[in-house]
């Protein structure tokens, strides 16, 4: 498994970076060709994960949110996303579908949910006071044909 | 990234874009505000101008659906495009009874 591309970005964690975010992650898989639904559900994980940070780990300041993306020459694409933010407390609680710590700002408890049935694989690794990382695995389908 | 329409009781927002944490504030209140002015009977969030959308989708339109109980009306939202019927199928809102 050889690496084939390598990304990595960072920003403050400002609301509008989140489709700033997303966007990078599109174009950074458009070259694997992916499949209309593939390219929206690896949008939809970023989008989720970059305003996890922003919502939740800079939650009562500010900082600066840190993406590394990686291509294998299997098609596989890991992008990991992380901050310095406040870290979670309880990981396994936090993946709980519909579990939420801000419902008061109508936040559903599903990024979490949606980031694991978007992407084949969620791996969330954080420490309290630390920060959190969260990284995103999903092999993009191969066609053997030409498009 | 929003126009509304009130029209025999029913308060239409046609909803245009994407909808994000960053977005989603903006609807809100914008919707939030039209309707507690016009307190219509029924609140219809038409989204075929949305063109993407993540969990804060979910979010704003749970929580319209709880300020409509508020406000005596109900919610309906309407022209959902095909690549968010995922995201809404597995939010569990089909249970509401608001989706067409
Ligand atoms: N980067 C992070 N730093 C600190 N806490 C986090 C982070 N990401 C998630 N959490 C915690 O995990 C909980 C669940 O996250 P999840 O994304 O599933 O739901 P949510 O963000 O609360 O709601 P939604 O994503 O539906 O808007 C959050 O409420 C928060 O307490
Ligand atoms: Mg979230």
């Amino acid at each position: 498994m050889n690496i084939i591309n390598e990304m990595s970005l960072s920003f403050p964690s400002k609301s509008l970076n989140e489709s700033f975010a997303r966007s990078v992650a599109a174009a950074f898989v458009m070259n694997l060709d992916p499949t209309i639904n593939e390219l929206s559900d690896i949008k939809t994980a970023v989008s989720e994960a970059v305003t996890n940070c922003i919502v939740h780990g800079y939650r009562r300041s500010k900082g600066t949110v840190y993406i590394k993306g990686k291509i294998t020459d299997n098609n596989k694409v890991i992008i990991k996303i992380r901050d310095k933010g406040c870290g979670i407390e309880d990981v396994k609680k936090a993946m709980e579908p519909l579990f939420t710590t801000a419902p008061e700002e109508e936040r559903a408890g599903l990024g979490f949910a949606v980031m694991q049935s978007f992407c084949d694989k969620v791996k969330v690794k954080s420490e309290p006071g630390k920060g959190t990382t969260v990284t995103l695995e999903k092999t993009i389908s191969q066609t053997d044909n030409d498009r | 990234m929003l126009k509304t329409e009130f029209k025999n009781n029913i308060l239409t927002a046609y909803i245009d874009g994407e909808i994000d944490h960053d977005t989603a504030a903006k609807i809100r209140s914008r919707i939030d505000g039209a309707a507690q002015s016009l307190k219509p009977g029924l609140l219809c969030l038409d989204f075929s101008g949305v063109s993407f959308m993540d969990s804060s989708g979910i979010g704003l339109v749970m929580g319209r659906y709880r300020q409509m109980k508020m406000l005596g009306g109900a919610l309906r939202v309407i022209n959902i495009p095909e690549s968010m019927y995922k995201i809404f199928a597995m939010s569990g809102i089909e249970s509401l009874g608001v989706l067409r």
